[in-house]
């Protein structure tokens, strides 16, 4: 056995919308529920009234509720810099911090906090944790997780922070599509060209794969990763808030801060009828609005499919792209799987069907399949089984990697679609006499300009020996891993030196801020709920206390053996002695050690106190109240 | 003979020793290559160098696998298409390629220096009425005037050049036979002066290839504008 049977590891779907947690059980993946009997965790992180973290389905209240303390579609901001989520920012009620900084990670505001996308992901991803510890019982560490192919490197390196920051070891990013046809193709051996449509919440993406014998080989992928369900409920809104200007001369845009919550009414609403609309002709919007005025409309399937046409169309020339880098004509194609929500909107699997010529296959939940494909390739990270053993899974990079060279142009070094990992060496030398740094810049993206590709890194080789200009032949070596992460090793070859390389990715955190993350969100996560454990605790200390104090005085005091009083008066001594102290497990500890050696002396206050009644004389009830049973009703405080 | 990727008794992964993309897979250097077979291996070797199959080994072996299985799958690219695996193996014999490739064609066009390229003389009539042609559709285009005539004709020119494109492919090819022949040892094998002027013939039709390749993309473009 590699591994111990003890050792979970999870495949998660870390979604847009929702997110969900799966394993292999067995011969088949599970989607393990949560606490509330659901698979499906909506990407949803809220503070409650005692600003405490809210995860999943209940936190989607406070969308409502307290708009201003509740953020979703997070995943749009992961990897992305200030100035590249404007747009986001005109059609997501994203609040950024008020005092970030030009290239610095993005902070969202929660409430009073502000978090970072990644920490807002790692809440989501340490509640599939949780879901996935409770359904085990027992700890989970380790998970494959799954991200949209089309994702760059930043928007990878921001996930895989995430996972740290959640406590996990990411074993593997898989790409989204990828992950679907390990699903599908685990009890179908077939082989063929098989075409992954991946529509989302958030993201879109089309892969095109090779199944050969139980290799996943993909050819060719494309997407957005900006264009999904998301898109679809924005644009409902914007033409509802056009609605109520011209009809109700009601203006919600013009005061966002005051009109959020009526604004997420509308969302919520027009979410219900898109869902509607895929299995019926019409649906109806109702939504009370402030003033006691009401916004009402119907919506049919055509009209709904003319608006949302735009946004379906979006997807077309991604798929040709991919279909032309795979070299294939559409009648090439064997199999066209869906995979995420959006592809349950009739409209879109007529598209995808004219696409390529053929009716794609709806017999899986688009919901769970990424997941299930997830916790497939968890499986055979984790050693693997008869089931697995011959699959694997041959994934590309979706963007072309490349370098900055004179005149601001790309120069590029692993062309989009290579199968990954994937390396590339480059050499580089000085311009000036002893020169001892050379500053690289790294791009990923097609543009020919480097102003239109992403920024993914600058890097400074330092320690370069001094020569003459030109003398040093540095080789620097580019390999993008499994995971589509950039790695960079640097030498130079005339001295065997190796170079040093200082990375600062562009729109990422450092390992530093990553380890602080990892702490802090532990501390701040649990710092109400654990003060006011450590005050309950206290309180009960001091009550059981004051009432030991009390019994003293009583006449049952005296009847209990030299023994007995002797050890409750050490175990009182210990009580006092942590009480004050912030470990809430010992005060806990020794509350409960000084109650179960009460219990004897309560029992004959009880005696005392009913014979005492019985003989007519007045029963001193504080006695009763305030005697060390006190300590017994209150509840155990419960953790998690 | 193929690189040694694994290990002869325990058959564990070894660190990658650097050889060429043809000795990796144990293919000789040859330009005519079984691509179904170069297939069949590349699986093969995926299988047992992938790193998901080294998720619970140790650091040491991971990073074993990452770099094989990096310098497989880069082996794999190049040797699998014609063009790259040609471009790869004169590298290999030292000739250094020109800047012939798009990526010059880029450069000079952000830069707005002009791209220095000759045309091949067989082509150079053609070239010269086409580009005249491309000026007059330019100069159409803006005046928002429609000359399906003039369509036509470069239409056809695009049609010949296409032609052309797969020719200098076919003539590659028998480069390539010229070039395997050549390594059949002594007897059959031409000297180091016949393989030095075999490569030089190669690079001279990836130029001319090159050249054609990108004709037709600037009539695509003027065509789409």
């Amino acid at each position: 056995m590699k591994y111990m049977a003890t050792d979970y590891i999870v495949g998660i779907d870390l979604g847009t919308t929702n997110s969900l947690v799966a394993y292999m059980q067995g011969s088949s993946p599970v989607v393990i529920p949560g606490e509330d009997g659901l698979n499906l965790v909506p990407s949803v992180v809220a503070l409650d009234e005692n600003n405490r973290i809210v995860v999943g389905n209940a936190a989607r209240k406070y969308l409502i509720e307290t708009p201003e303390r509740a953020v979703y579609s997070i995943k749009r901001l992961m990897g992305r810099g200030v100035e590249d989520v404007e747009d986001e920012l005109k059609l997501f009620p994203f609040q950024l911090a008020e005092d970030l900084q030009q290239g610095e990670v993005l902070r969202i505001k929660i409430g009073e906090r502000t978090y970072t996308p990644p920490e807002i992901s790692a809440l989501v991803l340490r509640q599939l944790k949780r879901n996935a510890e409770r359904f085990f019982g027992a700890p989970v560490t380790q998970a494959v997780i799954t991200v949209p192919a089309y994702f760059n490197d930043a928007q990878r390196q921001a996930t895989k922070d995430a996972g740290r920051i959640a406590g996990l070891n990411v074993l593997r990013l898989v790409n989204e599509p990828t992950a679907a046809s390990l699903a599908y193709g685990l009890d179908k051996k077939k082989n063929g060209m098989v075409v992954v449509y991946d529509l989302g919440g958030g993201t879109f993406d089309i892969s095109i794969l090779k199944l050969h014998d139980g290799i996943f080989e993909v050819v060719a992928t494309n997407g957005d990763t900006h264009l999904g369900g998301d898109d679809i409920d924005n644009l409902l809104i914007s033409i509802a808030l056009d609605d109520i200007r011209g009809d109700l001369g009601l203006d919600l845009r013009k005061d966002m801060r005051h009109s959020g919550e009526a604004v997420q009414r509308i969302r919520q609403a027009v979410i219900e009828a898109k869902i509607a609309l895929s299995s019926q002709p019409s649906a109806k919007l109702n939504v009370d609005l402030p003033g006691g005025k009401k916004y009402q409309r119907e919506i049919s399937r055509d009209m709904f499919e003319q608006m949302i046409q735009p946004i379906v169309d979006r997807t077309i020339g991604p798929c040709k792209q991919a279909l032309k880098d795979a070299a294939l004509k559409p009648e090439q194609i064997d199999e066209v799987v869906l995979v995420g929500g959006s592809t349950r909107i009739p409209k879109v699997q007529r598209l995808v069907e004219d696409l390529f010529g053929r009716k794609p296959h709806t017999d899986l939940n688009p919901d769970e399949v990424v997941a299930l494909g997830a916790a497939v390739q968890a499986h055979i990270l984790g050693g693997g089984s008869e089931i697995t053993q011959d699959m694997l899974l041959l994934d590309v990079t979706p963007l072309s990697l490349g370098i900055e060279v004179a005149g601001g142009v790309t120069d590029k070094i692993i062309l989009r679609n290579s199968t990954v990992p994937a390396s590339a060496t480059q050499y580089y030398t000085t311009q000036v006499d002893g020169q001892t740094n050379v500053a690289i810049h790294v791009l990923q993206g097609e543009r020919e300009l480097a102003r239109d590709c992403r920024s993914l890194a600058r890097f400074d080789l330092k320690g370069v020996p001094p020569m003459v200009a030109g003398m040093p032949r540095i080789e620097v070596k580019f390999l993008i891993d499994a995971n589509g992460i950039l790695r960079v090793s640097a030498r130079e070859q005339r001295s065997g030196q190796e170079a040093e390389i200082d990375v600062q990715p562009t729109y990422g955190l450092t390992d530093e801020q990553v380890e602080n993350m990892l702490l802090e969100s532990y501390d701040y996560a649990e710092e109400d709920f654990r003060q006011r454990q450590a005050i309950e605790a206290r309180r009960e200390a001091e009550t059981i206390l004051t009432a030991l104090a009390k019994a003293k005085n009583n006449y049952a005091w005296r009847e209990l053996t030299n023994d007995e009083r002797r050890n409750v008066e050490k175990l009182e001594k210990a009580l006092v002695a942590v009480k004050e102290g912030d470990d809430y497990h010992a005060v806990r500890a020794a509350i409960d050690a000084l109650n179960e050696a009460t219990m004897r002396l309560a029992e004959l206050m009880m005696d005392t106190a009913v014979s005492t009644a019985l003989k007519g004389k007045a029963m001193d009830d504080t006695d009763l109240e305030e005697g060390p049973q006190a300590g017994h009703p209150m509840a155990k405080a419960d953790f998690e | 003979m193929r690189a040694v990727h694994f290990c002869n008794s325990c058959g564990k992964v070894q660190p990658a020793v650097p050889v060429d993309y043809f000795t990796f897979f144990g293919f000789p250097r040859k330009l005519n290559l079984d691509t179904s077979e170069l297939e069949k291996e590349f699986y093969a070797l995926s299988r047992r160098l992938h790193p998901d199959g080294f998720g619970q080994a140790d650091e040491r072996e991971r990073s074993w696998s990452l770099e094989q299985s990096s310098m497989l799958n880069d082996a794999y690219r190049t040797l699998k298409d014609p063009i790259r695996r040609t471009e790869y193996l004169l590298r290999l014999e030292g000739v250094e390629l020109e800047e012939q490739s798009k990526q010059a064609t880029e450069k000079a066009r952000a830069t707005g220096e002009l791209k220095k390229q000759v045309v091949p003389p067989d082509l150079l009539e053609e070239v010269f009425e086409l580009n005249m042609q491309l000026e007059e559709l330019r100069m159409q285009k803006k005046m928002g005037e429609d000359d399906p005539a003039l369509l036509e004709e470069i239409g056809k020119a695009r049609l010949s050049l296409e032609e052309k494109y797969d020719a200098l492919l076919r003539e590659l090819m028998t480069e390539w036979n010229k070039w395997d022949k050549s390594l059949g040892g002594e007897k059959d094998g031409g000297d180091q002066a016949d393989r030095r002027k075999i490569l030089d013939r190669m690079v001279d039709v990836l130029n001319r290839r090159n050249y054609v390749r990108n004709l037709v993309r600037d009539v695509n473009e003027a065509m789409e504008d």
